[in-house]
């Protein structure tokens, strides 16, 4: 039986289950942000008094962080008194950065796991070997309450990527390129595991922005399978889940009559992308959309705001400036991060060349705060989603992209190919 | 209250309507459905709520419609604006759950979109699993849904059948 499957077959507590059953599972990690205080008001009118497990739960301020708005205040306010009086064993506040890198710093995610959160993109913990599924407000008071959910059991659909990337290619790049060519709903109420060369060679950071970015193609979960690079990471984030999780035996073969459909990709020849407005599918390679004028761009987000990311924008940006016209809005994914590109130098070296640097947190993203965009204004973003209005005016326009090509960008003031500068 | 057939017009839309363009962000921190109302789908269709005033509407999608965040706010703003019930050819799957969640009748019809004008008269059958197109004879047949979605649907969403069904121990 596939991982995945295997996963939920533990959760509710069965030997076998097969795609496209419907089960009750109990799940080992709810995850609540701030843009729910839904959740609070659905649990109480369902009749709940008590959470199931407040040891199983964990609320996180980050979509807005620091509060930019009286109601969004109150909204947060209100879920911190609850968390309080529910005796919540993780509470996040503004402080902490975006729910889908602290969950994994703070040990809260490991392989095997079943965890769901108020979050498209919760297929990210995929990476580290979990089933981990986004649901909305009303779904996740239900589990509060009872601590279950249903699922209905998803087919899986394989993807490997074999070949050695080129120079200033990025995980960005590589789903980017994917999403173009398997479209927006390939995985429309199914999983997607990573595998091949490529993907063992990437890193636990870069892992994470494949899987985070399946939900553009409509996944529910992703999975890849974990290797000495997860167990590494778990080891020191939460010891006790490491030593049990080695302590399984488990086969490693998985059947081809597991998969739905297995898709091949090979990144050799591979050039950075660049998904224009306003769709994540529409992408082309960055020679076909160079020159195109940016006033701002966004290095940060669940799909960009790592060390690596930083660093390379870095690499770029040492000793340049950009131009007075250009914003560069940095935004580490998570506080570790802030304070670890300190140490390392980035953050003055980008702060050199003109960048303004923002709390920890989802950022301008989702278009609640912190850069959001005019009417006619274009910008090149590593974050997730270029819908119309997405990040501000429905009349600008959105770029995602790699954070290298984002910084190479933000230096040009136009959209520009970042090997050059590497 | 459920209903297995609903009458309405067609409030045509294209494919991947994402929850960003049913509901935009910047409005994420209101709660109450008189005040989100009136930003429903606004920015693709201006004065969405207006427009739809005082009749009886089905939206009526292509593929993927809802694909995107998970807000729930997305099918609860539609509901709060009076939308009987969104037909698509397919689903985001977060979206889905959240419209069942909250009562707002989604329903998979494939081959809905070349079949519907704007402001064409349609007719749900829940109980058949079928469509009614307009006056005519035609019908769609629509994906069943499996029992434990329609019961959620048929209490009124999930609030509504947790109350009746589920036991707390707490």
């Amino acid at each position: 039986m596939h991982p995945l499957y295997q996963i939920l077959a533990r959760a509710t507590n069965r030997d076998q289950i097969n795609p496209g059953e419907f089960i009750v599972a109990k799940v080992d990690l709810a995850e609540i942000n701030d843009l729910y205080l839904q959740v609070i008001l659905s649990f109480k009118e369902m009749g709940g008094n008590k959470v199931w497990d407040p040891q199983k739960i964990t609320f996180i301020m980050d979509h807005y962080a620091p509060a930019p708005t009286i109601k969004a205040a109150e909204n947060q306010k209100k879920m911190r008194e609850f968390a309080k009086e529910q005796g919540i064993k993780y509470f996040f506040d503004i402080n902490r950065g975006v729910c889908h890198q602290v969950m994994p710093e703070e040990g809260l995610v490991w392989p095997g796991m079943l965890l769901v959160a108020t979050d498209s993109h919760t297929t990210t913990h995929g990476a580290f070997g979990a089933f981990s599924t986004g649901i909305g407000a009303t779904d996740m008071a239900a589990v509060l309450l009872t601590g279950e959910i249903w699922f209905r059991v998803p087919e899986i659909i394989k993807i490997n990527i074999i070949g050695e990337r080129g120079k200033g290619i990025m995980a960005k790049d590589i789903i980017l390129y994917i999403i173009s060519q398997l479209g927006t709903d390939v995985a429309l109420y199914k999983a997607i595991e990573f595998d091949g060369e490529a993907v063992k060679e990437l890193s636990l950071d870069e892992r994470l922005v494949l899987c985070n970015m399946s939900v553009e193609m409509g996944a529910k979960a992703t999975y890849i399978r974990p290797d000495e690079k997860v167990m590494e990471y778990i080891s020191h984030t939460n010891p006790k889940k490491y030593k049990e999780f080695k302590s399984i035996k488990r086969t490693n073969n998985i059947s081809r009559e597991e998969y739905e459909s297995i898709y091949n990709f090979d990144i050799s020849d591979l050039e950075p992308q660049v998904a224009l407005p306003h769709r994540v599918d529409n992408v082309v390679s960055v020679s076909q959309a160079a020159g195109k004028p940016i006033q701002q761009a966004l290095i940060g987000t669940c799909t960009g705001g790592r060390i690596n990311d930083i660093k390379i924008a870095a690499q770029i940006l040492k000793g340049k400036k950009i131009p007075p016209w250009v914003r560069l809005l940095v935004i580490p994914a998570s506080s570790q991060i802030l304070k670890k590109c300190i140490d390392l130098g980035y953050i003055q070296i980008l702060l050199d060349s003109g960048a303004t640097l923002a709390t920890p947190s989802c950022g301008p993203c989702l278009g609640a705060h912190e850069g959001v965009l005019a009417p006619g204004e274009n910008c090149i973003s590593t974050s997730s989603r270029n819908f119309p209005g997405r990040m501000g005016s429905t009349e600008a326009k959105i770029f995602l992209s790699s954070p290298a090509t984002a910084a190479a960008s933000a230096l040009k003031g136009v959209i520009t190919d970042p090997r050059e500068f590497l | 209250m459920f209903k297995s057939i609903i009458t309405g017009k067609v409030f045509k839309v294209g494919d991947d309507i994402d929850t960003d363009q049913i509901y935009p962000g910047r409005y994420l921190y209101l709660t109450s459905p008189e005040e989100m109302a009136v930003h429903a789908m606004e920015d693709v269709i201006p004065d969405f709520y207006k427009k739809i005033e005082g009749e009886d509407w089905i939206i009526v999608g292509g593929k993927n419609f809802g694909c995107g965040s998970s807000r729930e706010h997305a099918p609860r703003v539609l509901l709060y604006t009076g939308i009987k019930a969104v037909v698509a050819e397919s689903f985001g799957r977060i979206f889905y759950r959240n419209a069942l969640n909250v009562g707002l009748p989604a329903v998979k019809c494939s081959g809905i979109v070349k079949e519907v004008q704007q402001g064409s008269l349609i007719q749900i059958n829940l109980k058949e699993g079928l469509i009614v197109l307009g006056t005519s004879e035609k019908t769609l047949s629509i994906e069943k849904f499996p029992l434990q979605l329609l019961s959620i649907l048929k209490s009124g969403g999930l609030i509504p059948y947790l109350r009746k069904f589920k036991k707390y121990s707490h």
